[in-house]
């Protein structure tokens, strides 16, 4: 399958684990990485190149700092011009009917604080409700989040590498069809751990 | 020096009489007439040489047609073709079958009667024009229905002064025709021609017919590139003495031909009315066109005979409310078979009642011509003269009494003008252009000002609308409809003509906002001291742009660089305002030098520092929480 991945970083200068992961997206044969702050940065969407971008592909995924429970802003601005009614969704609109979406996402955040129980008391997925639905109107397949959580200490506590190589799998998985695409929509959350959602195989 | 003692009574007459006749809300053809009756009749100042001054007035009368003819646009008219025609002509031809009818009734031959029932039809197209604009009258539909008959009635005199010509040449004799031979050279013809006399008639109709042919056919193709030629000189007074000779020279043309030169010259200013230079003739010839007007009813007022006023006053004053009585009802008739309701019926009406100041000329030719007997013109020049001073009582008569008091319904939607407000933009070179476009492209009514006349050949050749002229003159902004503007643009290359034409502008058109091109920081305060409400630098925003494609080029995130480039342009703008109030109080002195330094350093501090320091903006935006905080 065709990847695309939108990554959305207004400082990557600054960026810790979002930029090696978007380094590693751009190595990674089948799959077309493009920096949306870089491409439009004075949010200037170009709608029809990017709605051609989407009918090209078959897994759009949406790599970006879980700013604020979303996405930065640029994001926003996309999904408002580029899915319009009668191409994305609507009575005439199918141009995406069947294919997979998910974000790829760093949060501050720990792991337990996205639970019933934790700091946010609301699983990482319902925050994700915005995306999964808007998903669903367009007809596409939403999988669930790829995350590293507690980024702010990932590179301090050793974390960074492990992540940044299962992205990797993860995405190779998705470009030669070996993920597990039923078991990743239905589960809450994709993390390092990805054995039992990819098919053995081909080598990576 | 007869011409120059005779030349200082006229002109001290008009400058006397005219403002005053103003002030008191009469007009400045009022003002004229009035000021002829005084020093002739009343202080016998002048005397029969009044009427040889006349002759030469009436070339006034040609130069108007002229203007009239400029003023066209064929494409407005031919939209307007249902009023024009509908309304203008059965406003005419109506009145006009009227008048003779009674003229008739009353005993008159038929070519007289048929002469002044023409003649009286006509309304003042000074007066009521004046008047309607004046008190923002003009856009509603009674307004909109006086402009139509107005302007039709001004596009009649061609046919009324051939139909005229055809009276007095079908040989009427009616009346001595001994003043024919003086010669009314320039607004009748009646006796040129006269080298064409001798030719047989088919070859003088194929003559004719060639002249007409030949104004059209050099106006389209031979005077546009004499004009740029012309005016590339840049002589100022060359171009005026062009357009002069123009005039003259068809009106020449014409009397040798034996047609009537107003003709010719309105011919002639249609066929310039969509030239670049249309602005500018209008400009040059306007004051010669004003001040030969104005001579001419001085020595129309001088020559009103007051014995006859005097004499039999009840006649002459029932004579004139009969005519504003008849007229009202024709028009007011009209005006409710073309759907005109309530108060813009009676403005209609009542606006147009009078007779109009053309009759006055007409009147002369008529009467030279032979087919109007010389007391029947004294009366009627009299009668037209009173129906002119009513006029004013009437306006006041609709405005006090009538327009509070009829309601004013939806008789007709008024025309939607989707354009978005009136631009002004003096100099069309880089600037201007892509103002002008914008503008443009977001249906902005835009008129555009230029002085070099290869530029606006050759924008006119893209299909944008430039009008020739220099901009720092105040007749050519008034001209381009700065008093209606709602916004003025001065783009133009020269320093300190810009200084000057916003200086102008500021003082002339208070009304109106100013955006101005400023060439570096110290003009921006300059003009905006001079009144501009806003001076852009003109190379700011380019070299910016290429700043921040500079920073990309040398791998500066996009995004990065465009945060940069704001906070450059956010910080050079605080500079600005900071060092304004220096800059005014004493110019580029030592303190000012200082000051600006210190702004730059500041600048490169801002740039340099990588600090997350929350004061500063620079570094502050998407600033990850700090490593220790453990709340999250």
């Amino acid at each position: 399958m065709k990847v695309l991945v939108l990554f959305a970083h207004p400082r990557p200068d600054r960026s810790e684990v979002n930029r090696p992961l978007f380094d590693t997206a751009r190595s990674i044969a089948g799959v077309d990485a493009v920096d949306l702050y870089a491409e439009y940065p004075d949010f200037g969407i170009d709608v029809l190149k990017e709605q051609r971008r989407l009918l090209t592909h078959d897994v759009i995924i949406f790599q970006h700092p879980f700013y604020w429970y979303s996405a930065p802003a640029i994001v926003k601005e996309w999904q408002d011009l580029v899915l319009e009614h009668g191409f994305a969704y609507g009575h005439d609109g199918h141009a995406l009917n069947g294919k997979i979406t998910m974000n790829a996402i760093t949060t501050g955040g720990r792991h337990d604080a996205y639970s019933a129980g934790g700091f946010n008391h609301i699983e990482l997925r319902s925050l994700l409700a915005p995306f999964e639905k808007t998903a669903d109107l367009c007809r596409m397949r939403y999988l669930a989040p790829f995350t590293l959580f507690g980024a702010g200490r990932a590179v301090e506590e050793g974390r960074l590498d492990t992540h940044v190589a299962a992205y990797g799998d993860l995405l190779k998985a998705l470009v030669s069809d070996r993920l597990k695409l039923e078991k990743a929509a239905a589960a809450a959350v994709l993390t390092d751990a990805l054995d039992g959602f990819v098919h053995e195989g081909e080598a990576a | 020096m007869e011409l120059l003692s005779d030349a200082f009574v006229y002109l001290l007459a008009a400058v006397v009489a005219v403002p005053l006749a103003n002030r008191l809300g009469l007009g400045s053809v009022l003002g004229y007439l009035i000021a002829g009756v005084v020093i002739g009749p009343l202080l016998g100042i002048v005397g029969a040489e009044a009427t040889q001054v006349q002759h030469f007035a009436e070339f006034g009368v040609v130069m108007m047609l002229f203007l009239v003819g400029l003023e066209l646009r064929p494409a407005m008219l031919w939209k307007m073709r249902r009023q024009l025609v509908g309304l203008g002509g059965l406003q005419v031809v109506g009145t006009t079958v009227a008048f003779a009818g009674v003229g008739i009734a009353f005993g008159l031959a038929w070519q007289s009667a048929l002469a002044l029932g023409m003649i009286l039809a006509l309304s003042s197209t000074a007066i009521v024009l004046q008047t309607l604009n004046e008190k923002g009258w003009l856009k509603t539909a009674g307004g909109q229905g006086s402009f139509s008959v107005l302007l039709t009635q001004d596009i009649a005199v061609i046919p009324i002064l051939a139909i005229l010509l055809l009276l007095a040449l079908s040989g009427t004799g009616v009346h001595d025709a001994g003043h024919a031979t003086e010669g009314h050279e320039t607004s009748g013809g009646a006796h040129g021609g006269e080298a064409l006399a001798a030719l047989p008639g088919w070859m003088q109709a194929l003559i004719i017919l060639a002249v007409i042919a030949g104004i059209i056919v050099a106006g389209r193709h031979m005077l546009r590139p004499v004009f740029r030629f012309i005016a590339e000189a840049k002589l100022r007074e060359i171009f005026t003495a062009t357009a002069l000779l123009l005039v003259i020279g068809i009106a020449l043309l014409m009397d040798f031909v034996g047609l009537s030169p107003a003709l010719g010259t309105f011919l002639a200013g249609v066929v310039l009315s969509d030239s670049d230079y249309r602005h500018e003739l209008e400009s040059d010839i306007e004051p010669f066109k004003g001040l030969l007007l104005g001579l001419f009813f001085l020595t129309v007022g001088a020559g009103i005979d007051f014995d006859l006023l005097f004499g039999v006053p009840v006649t002459i004053v029932s004579l004139a409310l009969g005519l504003m009585i008849f007229k009202f009802s024709v028009l007011f008739v009209l005006g409710t078979v073309f759907r005109l309701k309530g108060a813009d019926r009676w403005l209609f009406a009542l606006g147009l009642a009078q007779a109009g100041e053309f009759a006055f000329v007409l009147f002369g030719f008529a009467l030279g011509a032979g087919i109007l007997a010389p007391e029947l013109v004294q009366t009627m020049t009299l009668v037209v003269a009173i129906s002119m001073l009513l006029t004013p009582a009437l306006f006041i008569l609709y405005e006090k009494g009538i327009a509070p008091r009829v309601v004013r319904g939806s008789d007709r939607a008024p025309d939607v003008i989707d354009t978005k407000g009136r631009v002004v933009i003096a100099g069309m070179g880089r600037f201007g252009q892509i103002v002008t476009r914008l503008l443009m492209a977001n249906e902005c009514d835009v008129v555009v000002l230029d002085h070099d006349p290869v530029i606006v050949e050759n924008l006119g050749k893209i299909g944008m609308r430039t009008y020739y002229g220099d901009a720092t003159r105040p007749d050519l902004l008034h001209g381009a409809g700065l008093e209606d503007a709602d916004l003025f643009i001065a783009a133009l290359d020269d320093r300190d003509k810009q200084t000057l034409v916003v200086e102008h502008v500021a003082k002339t058109y208070p009304n109106v906002r100013i955006l101005a091109r400023a060439r570096d920081r110290h003009h921006v305060y300059e003009l905006e001291n001079a009144g501009a409400d806003i001076a852009e630098r003109e190379v700011f925003e380019g070299a910016l742009t290429v700043g921040r494609v500079a920073l990309r080029e040398l791998g500066v995130h996009p995004f990065r660089a465009e945060s940069k480039t704001r906070t450059f342009r956010k910080h050079d703008l605080v500079m600005l305002n900071d060092l304004r109030e220096n800059y005014n109080d004493g110019g580029i002195d030592k303190s000012y030098v200082d000051a600006m330094r210190g702004h730059s350093e500041t600048l490169f501090e801002i740039m340099r520092t990588e600090q997350a320091d929350r004061t500063e903006n620079m570094e502050r935006g998407w600033t990850p929480p700090p490593k220790g905080d453990s709340s999250l």
